[in-house]
């Protein structure tokens, strides 16, 4: 029996499963085996994932860890995987501070359970949220291994130290795993005992830093991995909705199954009645097979009267916010200091420019999709998902049910990309299960359908200008930002109060409130509430930091040509680290000097200013703090793009990028999400988008939404600036500077300023067009 | 009824003849490694080797795959040692992973043709195949490691 096949049947045997209904393997002997993968639906995920979990007799100090009799350490990872190996990164925190043998470590990935607290995996914010807690709870479990360690020994505790799973005195050690055989320990601590434990200093660090093989990596290479998508159970039907034709305010007017039911495995339709107002108008169609619920649901003829947003158009939305940033009132202001009114009405010199940026569609490759059944009195939804504190309350409204009595089991993500902080797929599945006496379904959504209804980054308009005196010195700044607001619509009671107490989405805005020194600024977040009406706005990679340097780092660059400054120079100017942009600790200390310093080391690196380049390729530099000023990952990007100018195609022929994250948990997790954030920021600068066409998304699949691909990918040089501050957030950052730096690097090259994203050729060659005729 | 041969075992399936490959794969032999991604054979996430060729399992009708043989990832090499896996994980090539087990049996498919491939030969056949987290970078390094492996095992064996 191969390595795969024992898994599956150890997997079947627990969960005692028997033939599958179709599908049989004839062996040898002409017995029927049936081979499986899907998850045991009560074992939660564990990597490596042949490992053994700790049995009996475990000590848990905390309930992030455990130490099992045989020395396996078992960490608790309440963060979803989908791609940044978060497990791994976090377990390397605590087993550094446990002083654990790395090889013993496992982690688990935990269904929900209100002990977790905040179940949230967003905003790059993993390794940042979880960096005291999980130092804390290592040094709790250290503690007392090395006390008990120490009594196994007949020494002191001073005279002991923990390395490497084992408690030494002098040359005679024991090890964790007979710490806890022997002595059983069952102390405990609160989070204030916690909180007051010693830990360790930087220097002492023998995990957090170093080069570490991902614990998921190897079961996504040979099948194995579990996501959403896989999980089975048995008896389970399979479901696909019928969508309506607006995201809100569709009402079913007829359902006729006459063409489905003559689908073979076609077993019923079910008009969604949902409490929680997340599915309105959707159907549903059940079948025996997948294939058969596609076809089913392609032949079901329903009747909706549509809702208001039938015929919005991305224009429509984008004209929208024009309006509302010329309004003088309206939206929340992030920064609203004294005297930028008097700064723009004593101004001599006003410099303005707008900016736009198109929809952008996940595409996660894993379509929506969650299996959900009533077992022993407990909704049970299995599927990948972000935010598990945001939607299971969602799910348990729309069941009528208390929140103690769903639970959402996790699974690997096929991509997250922020889609999944959204759990709006979860709940047709909690209402289809529900309609057939809490029997198990599994609800897929097509490629079309994930499409038709993503959770997508909304279009968005923004104005930056600033007043200038008769020296053209700058003298205050302004920056308007219109976008749907995913945290509105769909977290309301996240969102951040701005300095007019009117609550804002930090996720619609954050990126325009810049670490520069321009004198007194208003930042303000405008809630396109004509996009929020039309779909269902989402958080996407960087969120609002993707798409607010798209304007302000492209405006320093207009504005430093304008002046006369070198672009380089006149940020550096900028970045004086005084007043509000000083930072403080322990998340910005140094502020904007350390953002000065990324983009000095880039400029090194890229050779910008200094290298000769063939004719129509420049290189174009662009600097964020990552995601958001409480996390500030300093970044500076620089691309080096070519203009073709007989078809007006860009082409980025490599990105160079410098960050300061403070200290790197895991160094090639961290250089793989910055790889991966940074053509992300090239797809969307120049690959994908999509636009809203009669309300709804004109992109279905990729035969029109082309993101990038392996033939695109320029050369890429990152490099992470060594740090022993507390660790940002890496997930996003990557993304933020490059839209900008190739609107910069084209206007080096060729002259042209493009001013919305994507940057499409025939931009370009109007553009051309242009210059050529002024 | 339809027989056929999976990872070398003879199997057989009773579904309707137009029933995609893949969801016969998932759901009714229960080879979860294979993948649906976009449905329409443009993402390469549902790819399988049928009859030793890289095939989009998700517009492969199970009815054109009687009598043939058919390799999942699953199925690559027993212990999951095959030279592409084996350099995916040196590489550390997945993210999210869900393209993977499509970018590795393509990647299979493209070294049986191009023992020793260049950037364009990698891209005119990895081209097909989306990996959603970017790990484009990665995946030609370890296409170029797995290649330079095999070539070692060959001139070795």
């Amino acid at each position: 029996m191969g390595k795969l096949e024992r898994i599956a049947a150890r997997q079947d045997r627990a969960a005692g499963r028997g033939p599958t209904r179709r599908g049989v393997l004839l062996t040898g002997l002409g017995s029927a085996f049936m081979f499986g993968f899907a998850r045991d639906a009560s074992a939660a995920q564990t990597y490596p994932q042949n490992a053994s979990l700790p049995g009996n007799g475990a000590f848990e100090p905390t309930v992030w860890c455990s130490i099992a009799p045989d020395g396996v350490v078992n960490v608790n990872i309440i963060r979803a995987e989908m791609g940044q190996h978060i497990g791994t990164a976090l377990a390397r925190i605590i087993a550094d501070e446990m002083e654990a043998d790395w090889d013993k470590v496992r982690i688990t990935y935990v269904d929900t359970d209100p002990k977790w607290g905040l179940m949230v995996t967003g905003g790059s914010w993993s390794v940042w949220m979880t960096w005291d807690v999980f130092r804390q709870a290592g040094a709790a479990a250290r503690t007392v291994l090395v006390e008990e360690g120490a009594k196994l020994l007949g020494t002191s505790p001073a005279n002991c130290i923990a390395r490497s799973g084992r408690v030494i005195a002098g040359n005679r050690s024991v090890s964790f795993g007979d710490i806890v055989s022997h002595a059983r320990p069952t102390r405990s601590f609160s989070p204030d005992e916690m909180a007051k434990l010693p830990l360790k200093p930087h220097s002492e660090r023998r995990l957090i830093g170093k080069e570490v093989k991902a614990l998921d990596i190897p079961s996504k290479t040979d099948g194995t991995a579990i996501y959403g998508i896989d999980a089975k159970l048995e008896g389970m039907v399979y479901a696909r909705p019928k969508l309506p034709p607006t995201r809100y305010g569709s009402k079913v007017v007829s359902v006729d199954d006459t063409e489905a039911k003559k689908i073979k495995g076609y077993i019923r339709y079910i008009v969604l009645e949902d409490p929680s107002e997340t599915v309105p108008g959707w159907v549903a169609v059940l079948a025996s097979t997948y294939p058969a619920a596609i076809r089913a649901t392609d032949a079901l003829k329903v009747t909706w009267t549509p809702g208001k947003t039938a015929n919005v158009s991305e224009k429509d939305i984008i004209e929208h916010g024009r309006k509302q940033i010329a309004e003088k009132t309206g939206g929340s202001c992030v920064f609203n200091d004294d005297g930028v009114d008097e700064a723009f009405s004593s101004a001599k010199h006003v410099f303005e420019r707008t900016y736009t940026c198109a929809s952008v569609l996940h595409y996660q490759l894993e379509p929506m999709n969650a299996l959900a059944r009533l077992q022993d009195g407990k909704w049970e939804i299995h599927c990948g998902n972000q935010w598990q504190s945001l939607f299971l309350p969602v799910i348990a409204k729309a069941l009528q049910v208390k929140e103690t009595d769903v639970v959402m089991r996790s699974y690997l993500l096929g991509g997250g990309f922020g889609r999944r902080l959204n759990g709006d797929y979860a709940v047709p599945a909690a209402l289809i299960s529900k309609a057939i006496d809490g029997k198990p379904v599994k609800l897929i959504l097509t490629r079309s359908d994930d499409m038709q209804f993503d959770s997508f980054r909304s279009p968005s308009i923004q104005t930056v200008r600033v007043a200038m005196d008769d020296q053209k010195a700058l003298k205050g700044w302004q920056h308007h930002a219109s976008a749907g607001w995913p945290t509105g619509v769909m977290a309301a009671a996240f969102m951040e109060k701005g300095a007019d107490g009117k609550p804002y989405d930090q996720f619609a805005i954050a990126g325009a409130d810049h670490w520069y020194d321009v004198g007194p600024m208003r930042v303000r977040a405008l809630d396109n509430d004509l996009a929020d009406a039309t779909f269902r706005p989402g958080w996407l990679r960087s969120v609002s930091s993707g798409w607010t340097p798209w304007a302000h780092e492209a405006f320093l660059d207009e504005l430093a040509h304008e002046l006369g400054h070198e672009p380089v120079e006149f940020r550096l100017s900028l970045l004086t680290a005084k007043g509000r942009n000083a930072g403080t600790a322990p998340d910005s200390v140094g502020g904007a000097a350390r953002q000065a310093n990324v983009l000095k080391r880039l400029v090194e690196k890229c050779g910008y200013g200094k290298t000769q380049l063939p004719k129509d390729t420049a290189i174009g530099i662009a600097t964020t703090f990552g995601q958001e000023r409480a996390m500030p990952t300093w970044t500076a990007g620089a691309v080096q793009v070519h203009v073709d100018r007989k078809t007006g195609a860009v082409t980025c022929q490599k990105i160079w990028l410098v960050l300061d994250a403070g200290t790197i948990v895991d160094p090639d997790g961290a250089m793989a999400q910055t790889e991966g954030g940074a053509l992300w920021g090239l797809s969307m600068a120049l690959f994908e988008n999509t636009e809203i066409e009669n309300g709804n998304v004109r992109d279905r699949n990729l035969n029109t939404y082309t993101p990038l691909r392996i033939t695109d990918i320029p050369e890429m040089d990152i490099e992470f600036v060594a740090s022993t501050e507390k660790p940002m957030g890496l997930g996003e950052p990557g993304v933020t500077t490059i839209g900008a730096a190739i609107a910069n690097g084209v206007f080096n090259a060729v002259g042209v300023r493009l001013r919305h994203q994507p940057i499409r050729p025939a931009d370009v060659l109007k553009g051309l067009s242009e210059k050529k005729s002024a | 009824m339809i027989k056929f041969k999976l990872n070398g075992r003879d199997v057989s399936v009773d579904v309707p003849e137009d029933t995609p490959l893949l969801w016969a794969l998932r759901d009714d032999l229960d080879q979860t490694g294979t993948k649906f991604g976009c449905g329409v054979g443009q993402c390469g996430a549902c790819t399988v080797h049928v009859g030793g060729r890289a095939t989009r399992s998700c517009i492969t009708p199970i009815s054109s795959v009687e009598g043939a043989e058919i390799t999942t990832i699953e199925g690559l090499h027993p212990e999951g040692e095959h030279p592409v896996q084996v350099a995916w994980r040196d590489i550390q090539v997945p993210q999210c992973g869900y393209c993977q087990s499509g970018q590795i049996m393509q990647a299979v498919s493209l070294l049986k043709d191009y023992p020793d491939p260049t950037d364009e030969e990698i891209d005119g056949v990895m081209g097909g195949s989306l990996c959603r987290c970017m790990t484009y970078v990665r995946i030609r390094k370890a296409i170029k490691k797995a290649a330079a492996a095999m070539r070692e095992e060959k001139s070795n064996g």
